[in-house]
């Protein structure tokens, strides 16, 4: 399989000395979904963030689509990537259509050729365009919203997805709901994703792979049955215990 | 590339009115005998020259008129040997009238190629004046008897008078005197409250019509401390060799008034009379200019004194003086404004890019806020001489804070999530600035720019102080008259104004709101 995104010896170190990434290497190949698991500061979003160029390695290579990203330029890089933050990131003062049919409209598509696909995405996404599209983001649900922005982040079927803990800020109810539809939606457009999120659970049920993150130090990374079965840092064997425990506690 | 253009606009509209000044341009005092000479002036140049003038009547006092005519902003204003003497030379008054007058056309020709012409006949010395029953009751006669009671005593001077060293300080050191409590007041309100005997001592005017209706009784300046004060013309060099018929013209004043005169002619204008009227009759009766309407000349247009009629009455008189006043006020604000925001809305913008300076740069623009407006018309006397300019720059400077304010703070707090959403998403920084940032820091740019209009249009009063017009007009002249009618007809509309600017912008900000926020 061809690699989606790779990250090769990476290490960032913030001006003000803060090692956030230390010697992290990972790949994700294409049409797979990879999760990175982490509390917060152990350096899941800085990685993230690398991958758009919102964030410059201090060392190591940062590979999209078979490219180092050092020498792409930035904004081409970004219009390629579809983006999902915590909170949809919607801008409040565009409607719903304006919001999803971002990208496009960057990448110069035609008028006729944007709305088509803004109905077509949020049909996919299970908002019908003749009822939302002229919405703003304040007449919508959480859950809502978070349906709009990955409708946004797949306007212009960038094959890579970056998603900064898309469920984070949901309700348990509409999270596992999203849960399922991502699921069906990376499934059906064979998408490569990175997905960031504080929830070991969630992470082993979106993606094919878990890597789990402490002090900047990928401690392991592989599918969930590996972790399960072979943890190899006693964090890991903690943090498992404990996604396991709340899992007994919810059943 | 903008900011350049809003730049060189900036300096466009600035210099225009150099440039476009032509013909004379006669100034004045804030006081009425000076604004009727400086009309008197006017007329006299008009009807024999056939020069266009230009009239800047009213200016603040004797230093912004002094410093118009040096710099050219003005051609020629009434004066008085005196004030040119020791407020401007800053020299003792030695000797009498002549000598006086021999001084400053020497000193002023020599220092700064200004001509005293021929005095006008009549002089108008400061005086001490007290309420007739207190001069009564303690005997006084001369300022040496005032000197006696003087640390018992309240006084109210004018502002003028307590700096100069023709005034209050030369006169404690003359006499020895040293008054209980001195206050400053505007020169009209002082009569009133000598009537009412809120203070004990003023200073008045030889030429003052309301010494009698008052009921006060000038002091004898035994010691001689006053210096004459003689009324003449006092013109630029450059103006004379120019246009020598100006000199011509204006020579014909000389002698032609008297105390006496004077006196009459200041009751007249205390009563509300124009000085335009005042002023035309004076030249036709004087055989100057030929009288329009053949009637007797001192008893043209309205002969007596006006009724003081009701305030609405007065409005309604008034009216179109007062819209044209309005128009002037709005515009003076309205450029200003304008002008504010081309350059606070790019200022803030930059300063959101380099945050660092951001801070201090708001703080220093927030000094503006507290220099007081006549302090703010002097220091830029000197670079932008009277009028309009002045006005507008010094108004432009205390819109400029709430709008910097506002677009900084706005454009840096816009929902930050939004912002780098719009970043990841691929879109350049100016696309973000255009497309998000501003969108999102609108209402509240339009607040500060608010702000700054409502501030604006209320100041725009101070441009009286330049002559340069607005509703601050009335609101000076009626302080010199101590006429509420006059002031209210400049207060009230220039308060109504600032609601309705208020007003109108709210909507505007209601309106432009972008839909979702």
């Amino acid at each position: 399989m061809p690699t989606a995104l790779a990250v090769e010896r990476v290490v960032k170190i913030y001006p003000e000395g803060t090692r956030a990434l230390d010697d992290v290497s990972f790949t994700v190949a294409a049409g797979e979904t990879v999760a990175l698991v982490g509390e917060s500061g152990s350096g899941k979003t800085t990685l993230l963030r690398l991958f758009n160029r919102r964030l410059e390695p201090t060392s190591g290579r940062v590979v999209v689509a078979g490219e180092d990203v050092a020498g792409v330029d930035p904004i081409a890089l970004r219009r390629r990537l579809g983006y999902v933050p915590q909170d949809g990131g919607l801008l409040p003062h565009w409607t719903v259509g304006k919001n999803v049919e971002t990208v496009p409209r960057l990448l110069g598509w035609e008028a006729q050729r944007r709305l088509d696909r803004v109905r077509e995405l949020l049909d996919l996404v299970g908002l019908p365009g003749a009822t939302f599209a002229g919405r703003y983001p304040n007449e919508l649900s959480g859950g809502q919203r978070q349906r709009v922005a990955f409708a946004r982040a797949l306007a212009a079927d960038p094959p890579i997805l970056l998603l900064d803990e898309p469920f984070g800020a949901l309700d348990a109810l509409t999270r596992r709901e999203l849960h399922l539809q991502f699921a069906e939606w990376t499934a059906a457009l064979g998408k490569a994703a990175v997905l960031v999120t504080h929830d070991l659970a969630e992470a082993f049920r979106l993606a094919a792979r878990t890597g789990v993150l402490r002090g900047g130090r990928l401690l392991q990374i592989g599918p969930a049955e590996e972790l399960e079965r072979r943890p190899a840092d006693p964090y890991v064997e903690a943090l498992l215990d404990l996604a396991l425990s709340r899992r007994s506690a919810n059943a | 590339m903008r900011r350049s253009a809003h730049v060189l606009l900036l300096g466009l509209l600035i210099a225009a009115p150099l440039s476009a000044r032509a013909g004379i341009v006669v100034g004045s005092k804030n006081f009425e005998e000076s604004r009727l000479l400086g009309e008197v002036f006017a007329q006299l140049i008009e009807a024999r020259t056939g020069l266009p003038v230009e009239r800047r009547l009213g200016l603040a006092g004797t230093q912004i008129c002094f410093e118009a005519l040096r710099t050219g902003a003005i051609d020629v204003y009434p004066e008085y040997t005196g004030t040119g003497l020791v407020s401007i030379l800053g020299e003792k008054s030695t000797g009498g009238r002549a000598a006086a007058l021999a001084r400053v056309r020497a000193e002023f020709l020599h220092r700064f190629d200004l001509r005293w012409l021929a005095p006008l006949g009549f002089e108008n010395s400061f005086e001490i004046a007290v309420p007739k029953e207190l001069a009564e009751k303690e005997k006084l006669r001369t300022l040496s008897d005032l000197a006696r009671i003087a640390p018992r005593l309240k006084v109210g001077f004018g502002q003028e008078f307590v700096g100069r060293v023709d005034g209050l300080p030369g006169l404690e050191k003359t006499y020895g005197l040293h008054f209980g409590s001195v206050r400053s007041l505007e020169h009209a309100i002082k009569y009133g409250a000598a009537g009412a005997r809120e203070i004990d001592a003023l200073d008045v005017y030889t030429t003052d019509a309301r010494l009698i209706e008052h009921r006060l009784v000038v002091l004898e300046d035994d010691r001689d401390f006053f210096p004459p004060y003689e009324a003449a013309a006092l013109v630029r060099g450059e103006t004379l060799r120019k246009h020598p018929e100006v000199g011509s013209a204006l020579g014909l004043l000389a002698g032609a008034f008297d105390e006496e005169r004077m006196r009459a002619l200041n009751f007249r204008l205390e009563h509300g009379e124009r000085e335009e009227v005042v002023a035309r009759d004076v030249l036709a009766s004087l055989g100057l200019v030929a009288s329009r309407t053949g009637a007797k000349p001192e008893q043209t247009a309205k002969g007596k004194a006006p009724e003081r009629a009701g305030f609405f009455a007065y409005l309604v008189q008034e009216r179109q003086a007062l819209l044209r006043r309005t128009l002037e006020h709005l515009g003076l604000s309205g450029l200003a404004l304008l002008l504010g925001v081309l350059v606070a809305v790019p200022f803030g913008l930059l300063l959101e890019r380099r945050r660092r300076f951001a801070e201090p740069a708001i703080r220093l623009l927030g000094i503006t806020q507290t220099v007081p407006s006549l302090a703010l018309l002097a220091f830029m006397l000197p670079l932008l001489g009277i009028g309009a300019r002045p006005a507008i720059v010094a108004l432009w400077i205390y819109s400029l804070f709430p709008i910097v304010r506002n677009t900084y703070s706005g454009v840096r707090d816009a929902d930050p999530r939004a912002v780098e959403a719009a970043l990841a998403l691929g879109m350049t920084e100016w696309q973000v600035l255009r497309q998000v940032r501003l969108p999102l820091a609108l209402p509240i740019v339009l607040a500060g720019i608010r702000t700054a209009a409502v501030l604006t249009v209320g100041t725009a009063t101070l441009a009286a102080f330049v002559g340069a017009g607005g509703l601050g007009e009335p609101i000076v002249t009626g302080l010199q008259l101590a006429d509420n009618r006059r002031i209210l007809s400049g207060a009230l509309p220039a308060a109504l104004l600032a609601i309705a600017v208020d007003a109108l912008l709210g909507a505007l900000e209601r309106a432009l709101r972008p839909r979702g926020l």
